[in-house]
């Protein structure tokens, strides 16, 4: 029987498919939290502290800033990035392909869609909490110097989706996991490495530097640059944002295809 | 346990396992290749960003660069790295998942053979990793002295280490959840054990507990030998790393045959 | 069928508290194919580990080919074949060279793994499919190549656990087929199952196993006769509860058991007795003759049904 609920798109359904994540999620937290809360903490020491001190001992300030101070912000997008990628691509197609579940999903008044759209909104929320537990700890180690720190968590929510869309769109049109390890480490550890998020852009020379602008991590770094001291020029803030967003935005359009492909037709 | 271990190393059984890994790897080429490159990625990062940033570091008294600092500390993270994604995460795929084990064991070979074989083959990845790593380490300009060639055997010390260790984790995982904990001990020891700066940057009390950790003692070992500068105290680290392997083989090989043979 | 190839005497395997094999004793001779039966749960998985030389018993004694598994293991497993309940092949790796590679374990010539590769990827039906992953292969198909796999040894005993469950009708004959023709070829068969058909099909001998014991010993018709009527009625009322109906069908039959969806009627005539029982003016729902099987025997003997 069609209730009137059922026939219409979207949100109550999106919710079911969201709860269908979180409970799944809620099978296997404990690690996974203990590594939110501790994974930057040990990277801002370690970078931070650690190597900041010889940093500090040789350079100074970077960008006018201490070391710590500098790598804070781009550790925090970096982990929205690796959230994104690692959600996406392993549980996506065991969803798919090995257990199936997704398609337990669809045999129930879910829609891929909701799937979809159910999947990236659990992934977002769990981006958000990360992003918060982040900025906390960064403000703990000092490294917040404006009211527009705040933004962290949602650009922490943005990065993660921006990576998530179209990763997950991807993944479900994969027959196999063998792309993915390369995925990592051709794509995912060079720009973990080479964002200007260790070190400022200026290290480049100066013909690789228009290079880096093509790598997504790269304006996410910037942006999250950018809210910890309240400063940027607008417009470059506003490219910036525009690049998460539209990968974001095509991630959700392709993915709409792609999952309904392998779930239904 | 290892009296018994002992005798039945090089048995042509155990090579068995050896090709086995050989074989399923084959089809995998690509995984194997791309394993080596994402050191040179962080070789690289380094020498053209934090490079410039830190300047030089004093190593025994000798001014050398931050990368050629790091560079040993890296080479003995990627032989750590690689025993956790072949020793534990393959490991517990075949033992727990895929059930090769059991077939295996239903033909002439043994327990022994089936551990020994994955020893065996954790080496010889070891080998030729961290052999292209030290030439990416010479290329990139990172090689201090020409005694790093002793960082080649040292690596294979360190990755019988850490493999021995990662195989008798393996025995206590019990599903792909446990991983999270496997993380949440491989990224602070990969962080805190003076890879990325010296032990002399930590207090005094949490440089003892720092000193501890394998991959402290292993990068510090390649890095004494790489620069060429040898003391009495690369004894123990040496030690220390044999005995910590040689724990972990006995675990490993008294866990796998309650497991697979119970 | 004098040489005994396998003997076990007061087999035990306990884990911990739990005794799964409670001392049994078997001898099998060579050429035999010999049947395990009992439902999940009666010992017959740890029974085939131990017969495999690859788990020690708690106590007791085997020997196979008159060695000593727990000493001589891999003398005895180089003679063995063995498939698991589960396929354990790997997923990665092509039809023909998860054979290949089963052949290295055993140190066989690569000459002579070649060739055998051959016929058995034809005796298995999968010579098309060599090349492919193991992983895109069907349920019926994975089960053939590991029976082909435990082959490649060419074993003088062949020990098959469950061998076609979770198979199509089709795919079970198929394998029933192939299986013929290795008796015929003088293997030796070792078969645990809970389908009495199979068990009537491929066994000349079995033992029944409850419980971790051996309950009953014998070949499948000499069993049905000692412990079974020649024929059994089956009938099913619109109830609840067929116990109900126990003393009403007591008279018709010396002995009449109630099962949760009907009741049977252990008799020499089934058509007569059903006569009398509508004669008698009972309405059925249904009603049904057979001849007895393994299935009566084992009911007899433990009360419970194979299959549940």
């Amino acid at each position: 029987m069609e209730t009137p609920l059922e026939s219409r798109a979207g949100w109550a359904r999106w919710q079911r498919a969201w709860w269908y994540h979180a409970m799944q999620y809620g099978q296997t937290w404990r690690g996974s939290v203990a590594g939110t809360v501790l994974f930057p903490i040990f990277y801002l020491a370690a970078m931070g502290v650690g190597v900041g001190h010889l940093v500090a001992a040789h350079t100074g300030l970077v960008q006018g800033q201490t070391y710590l101070h500098f790598i804070a912000p781009s550790l925090l997008v970096t982990t929205a990035m690796q959230l994104g990628e690692g959600e996406s691509l392993w549980p996506v197609l065991a969803a798919v392909k090995w257990v199936r579940t997704y398609h337990a999903a669809v045999s129930t008044p879910l829609e891929p869609e909701d799937v979809l759209v159910g999947k990236l909104t659990w992934v977002a929320t769990r981006s958000l909490a990360g992003g918060i537990v982040y900025t906390v700890v960064i403000g703990a180690f000092g490294a917040l110097h404006s009211w527009w720190a705040l933004t962290l968590p949602l650009l922490s929510v943005l990065t993660t989706l921006a990576f998530a869309g179209p990763l997950v769109a991807y993944a479900t049109t994969a027959e196999s996991d063998a792309s993915f390890s390369t995925l990592y480490r051709f794509a995912f550890v060079p720009m973990f490495l080479f964002s200007a998020t260790f070190f400022p852009v200026a290290s480049y020379p100066g013909y690789l530097r228009p290079l880096v602008q093509l790598v997504p991590l790269y304006h996410a770094v910037a942006l999250g640059r950018a809210a910890a001291v309240g400063s940027g020029a607008p417009a470059a803030l506003a490219a910036h944002l525009l690049v998460l967003v539209a990968l974001t935005v095509a991630g959700v359009l392709v993915g709409r295809r792609t999952i309904r492909r392998r779930l239904v037709d | 346990m290892l009296t018994r271990v002992l005798p039945s190393f090089g048995s042509r059984r155990s090579w068995r396992v050896f090709e086995r890994n050989f074989m399923v790897y084959r089809t995998q080429w690509l995984m194997l290749v791309s394993g080596f490159f994402e050191p040179l990625f962080y070789l690289l990062s380094i020498g053209i960003g934090l490079n410039r940033l830190v300047g030089t570091i004093d190593v025994g008294g000798r001014p050398i660069s931050y990368a050629a600092f790091v560079a040993p500390g890296m080479l003995a993270t990627s032989m750590m790295n690689g025993a956790v994604i072949d020793s534990i995460f393959n490991t517990f795929f075949r033992l727990r998942i895929s059930h090769a084990y059991d077939a295996v064991l239903s033909t002439p070979l043994d327990v022994t053979d089936v551990a020994l074989g994955e020893v065996w083959w954790a080496l010889a990845r070891a080998a030729v990793y961290s052999a292209s790593f030290l030439v990416c380490m010479t290329l990139l300009g990172d090689t201090v002295s020409a005694w790093v060639i002793l960082c080649w055997p040292a690596a294979l010390v360190v990755s019988l280490a850490f493999s021995s260790l990662g195989l008798a984790a393996t025995t206590y995982i019990r599903s792909w959840q446990d991983f999270d904990l496997v993380s949440l001990v491989q990224l602070p020891i990969f962080l805190f054990s003076a890879t990325f700066f010296p032990i002399s940057v930590y207090p005094r009390w949490l440089g003892a507990l720092v000193a501890a950790s394998p991959l402290y003692q292993a990068a510090t070992l390649m890095r004494g030998l790489g620069l060429g500068q040898f003391s009495w105290v690369m004894i123990p680290r040496l030690a220390y790393l044999v005995a910590l392997g040689a724990v972990g083989l006995t675990i490993a090989a008294r866990r796998f045959r309650r497991i697979l043979v119970p | 069928m004098s040489e005994t190839i396998l003997e076990a005497h007061g087999l035990v395997k306990r884990f911990g508290d739990f005794e799964a094999v409670r001392g049994i004793d078997v001898s099998i001779a060579r050429g035999e194919s010999f049947g395990f039966l009992g439902p999940n749960g009666a010992g017959k998985t740890s029974t085939m580990r131990m017969i495999s030389a690859v788990s020690a018993p708690t106590s007791g004694s085997i020997r196979i080919f008159g060695l000593d598994p727990t000493t001589d293991g891999p003398a005895v497993r180089s003679r063995l074949g063995v498939v698991p309940q589960e396929d354990n092949l790997e997923l990665e790796l092509s039809v023909r060279l998860n054979l290949e590679m089963f052949g290295r374990y055993f140190d066989l010539p690569r000459r002579v793994i070649r060739e055998r590769t051959r016929e058995l990827l034809a005796f298995a039906q999968l010579s098309e499919r060599a090349e492919d992953r193991v992983d895109d292969l069907s349920g019926g198909m994975k089960r053939r190549l590991t029976i082909a796999r435990a082959l490649i040894n060419q074993p003088e005993l062949l020990i098959l656990d469950e061998p076609t469950t979770g198979l199509d009708p089709q795919a079970r004959h198929l394998l029933w087929d192939r299986l013929y023709r290795l008796k015929r070829d003088g293997v030796t068969l070792i078969v645990t199952t809970h389908y009495m058909d199979e068990a009537e099909q491929l066994c000349d001998r079995l033992v029944v196993m409850d419980h971790g014991r051996i309950v009953a010993e014998g070949a499948p018709r000499a069993l049905i006769e000692q412990h079974s009527s020649r024929e059994v009625v089956e009938l099913r009322f619109s109830t609840d509860s067929h116990e109900e109906f126990l003393d009403v069908l007591a008279p018709f039959a010396p002995r009449v058991e109630a099962l949760p969806d009907r009741a049977l009627l252990y008799v020499d005539d089934g058509d007569a007795t059903l006569h009398d029982i509508h004669a008698s003016g009972l309405t059925p729902a249904s009603a049904l003759v057979r001849r007895s099987s393994l299935e009566d025997v084992f009911l007899r003997l433990t009360g419970r049904t194979l299959v549940d």
